[in-house]
């Protein structure tokens, strides 16, 4: 087993346990602790892969950023009295582990069936990484110009829309 | 990449107007009773660049790395969304007054959802499709909640912000399918390899989602549950907007995944293509005639033609193409007009919505009323109006490509619903009119549904030369 491996299993591991203690807690403040949990091992599992970028754009913007915004508005809400809520709705219960069982049945036959061979990282023609800060930059800045631009024109209007709808008090 | 100023002319319709969003922030900004100005500057800047849009339309090219297009069928669609747009610029201006809205935002947010229509009918790259997609989406979210203190329009902005999420993922969850079994977001390469791709299951799968997503987008059957709420909360003027250049753009990117199907490639959707078409039809039609109120009608109406249009794609042949392109501007001026004089009609406090509040208005305001007749007329296909030619075609489609029954259904449907449009019709010329409701008619929203009753005329008068410049930019 090679140091590649054993790190891919550590991170794996982490991952998945705090994947299933995140969907058997009741208290949503430890479900969101265990969800982060698991954004550091797939944190982890990237940067196994080589896509160092996607691993620190994990950790930063999702464990980080949306992880912790989640976690106040719990705490502010004071969804304590939400313990129960799945329990009293069996409907969404089951939706959602038909919508699990779908996508897992979905990516077990990507990984076995669809695509066993594409599982390496690196373009073998020219030796790039793809994952790399260098590689993500170069297509952002050369190729999918245009997108890049055009998502800051999405933020002005999210920007705008959040203002018009969010502000407390508008002058008019 | 190389990027040079020829690249930067093509795209000049584009270029308007995303530097018209910059420059109305700005004048936002700057200027205190922007009322007038900001509404004239969107406007005429979105007249501009639908005047450029035409200017290159048989300048077909791909530019920046190939990841946009012009020229073509692009340029007819961002004619649509601009002159469209345009057209609701001018109906808003007055109803903005008469509700006292907010203007500066409402139309920094309708310039920036056309930019992202226009991204989306130009994108040869999935990621365009989706940065467009959401431009517009977005901008469609805070529009419908843009009268804040009115609980139906934050209820609209809710319902249409949850369900055009959820929408999302699935677009975005079909288009990673359509990627890791393609292994290229370029559109042109899944084109090439569209007959391999249709056998793999994973490819089919990502089509069916991204489909579903944007079935969502056009409210059709059973996708649509959000549409008569959202269009019925909305101001009336992005209700117009929602329901025409957005719907536009929505099939715009259906017909950008689907053209490989137009050259004749075995159709593995077809079946989920009819069914929903077929839902659609009858169930906006029958639905339609159970409404009182005529924005909730015209969203029933819209569910219809979403279905209409989707028989151009089910059919799967090129002049179906064609027919649906055609189908989008004719309903787009049509419903664009309808909701004009809605927004006209309409009080302050939203009042004066109901069917039967038309009572009479054949008599009080002539020419509202012929104007709103003739509208009527073409949504409900009647000949020599636009709505004709747009199912006409839509329906040769259907049977050339060997789904009679389906062109039966449509005109099924249609001959159900001329009844509730032209119930419309009957009320306003012989309804008894019990209460002489209060109505402000300005000179600026009767020009912008003036221009559209001609536009509705002059696709019905002249269908054969527009269909045949369409068509020789769909191949």
């Amino acid at each position: 087993m090679t140091l590649a491996s054993v790190l891919f299993y550590f991170f794996a591991t982490i991952a998945v346990a705090g994947g299933v203690l995140m969907v058997t807690r009741k208290n949503p403040v430890h479900a969101v602790l265990f969800l982060v949990l698991n954004f550091a091992g797939v944190a982890g599992v990237y940067l196994v892969l080589n896509a160092q970028f996607i691993a620190v754009v994990q950790i930063i913007v999702y464990a980080g950023a949306i992880m912790v915004l989640f976690l106040f508005v719990i705490m502010l809400l004071k969804l304590g009295g939400e313990e129960s809520v799945f329990a009293r709705q069996p409907f969404v219960k089951t939706l959602s582990i038909v919508i699990a069982a779908l996508i897992g049945a979905q990516l077990t036959y990507v990984f076995f069936f669809a695509a066993p061979d594409k599982g390496t990282m690196v373009d073998m023609e020219t030796g790039v990484y793809p994952g790399t800060v260098k590689a993500i930059a170069e297509t952002l800045y050369t190729k999918y110009l245009l997108p890049f631009e055009a998502v800051g024109f999405t933020l002005v209007a999210a920007t705008v829309g959040a203002l018009v709808i969010g502000k407390k008090k508008l002058e008019d | 990449m190389e990027f040079t100023l020829t690249d930067l002319t093509h795209l000049l319709p584009i270029v308007i107007v995303a530097a018209s969003v910059l420059v109305a922030m700005t004048i936002d900004m700057f200027t205190k009773e922007a009322d007038k100005t900001l509404g004239w500057f969107t406007a005429l800047s979105l007249f501009a660049a639908a005047y450029v849009s035409l200017f290159f339309v048989d300048k077909t090219g791909v530019h920046l790395s190939g990841v946009v297009a012009s020229g073509g069928a692009t340029n007819i669609l961002h004619f649509v969304f601009t002159f469209g747009a345009g057209v609701v610029a001018l109906i808003s201006m007055e109803y903005a007054k008469k509700t006292e809205m907010r203007v500066g935002e409402y139309y920094v947010l309708v310039l920036s959802s056309v930019l992202g229509m226009m991204l989306i009918a130009a994108a040869k790259d999935l990621a365009v499709i989706f940065v467009g997609l959401e431009q517009m989406s977005i901008s469609f979210y805070a529009l419908a909640g843009i009268r804040r203190k009115r609980d139906k329009s934050v209820e609209a902005s809710l319902k249409y912000f949850l369900l055009g999420a959820f929408a999302t993922g699935f677009v975005v969850y079909g288009m990673a399918l359509i990627y890791g079994s393609s292994g290229t977001m370029a559109l042109d390469t899944i084109r090439y390899a569209f007959p391999d791709l249709v056998s793999q299951p994973l490819f089919v799968l990502g089509l069916a989602l991204f489909v579903i997503g944007f079935a969502f987008k056009i409210a059709a059957v059973p996708f649509h549950m959000w549409a008569p709420d959202v269009y019925q909360g909305s101001p009336t003027p992005v209700a117009g907007l929602m329901s025409t250049v957005g719907k536009a753009a929505a099939f715009a990117a259906l017909l950008l995944i689907f053209r490989p199907v137009f050259d004749g490639a075995e159709n593995a959707l077809f079946p989920f293509l009819a069914i929903v078409a077929t839902l659609s039809m009858l169930y906006g039609a029958i639905v339609a005639i159970a409404q009182d109120d005529l924005k909730r009608m015209l969203a029933y109406s819209s569910v219809a033609h979403a279905g209409y249009m989707l028989i151009g794609f089910a059919s799967g042949e090129a002049t179906g193409a064609a027919g649906v392109i055609y189908y989008l501007v004719a309903y787009a001026f049509m419903n664009l007009g309808a909701f004009g004089i809605i927004a006209m009609i309409e009080s302050a406090e939203e009042t004066n919505l109901k069917v039967q509040d038309y009572a009479g208005l054949g008599t009080r305001a002539p020419a509202l009323a012929a104007l709103l007749s003739l509208f009527m007329f073409a949504l409900s296909g009647i000949p020599p109006l636009a709505g004709f030619f747009g199912k006409y075609y839509v329906f040769i489609a259907a049977v050339e490509g060997g789904a009679t029954w389906l062109a039966l259904v449509g005109v099924a449907s249609s001959a159900i619903s001329v009844y509730f449009y032209l119930r419309v019709v009957v009320v306003m010329y012989f309804g008894k009119s019990e209460n002489r409701m209060e109505y402000s008619v300005s000179n600026v929203s009767l020009l912008g549904v003036t221009i559209s009753a001609m536009l509705v005329i002059l696709l019905g008068v002249l269908p054969g030369s527009i269909i045949k410049l369409i068509e020789s930019f769909v191949r």
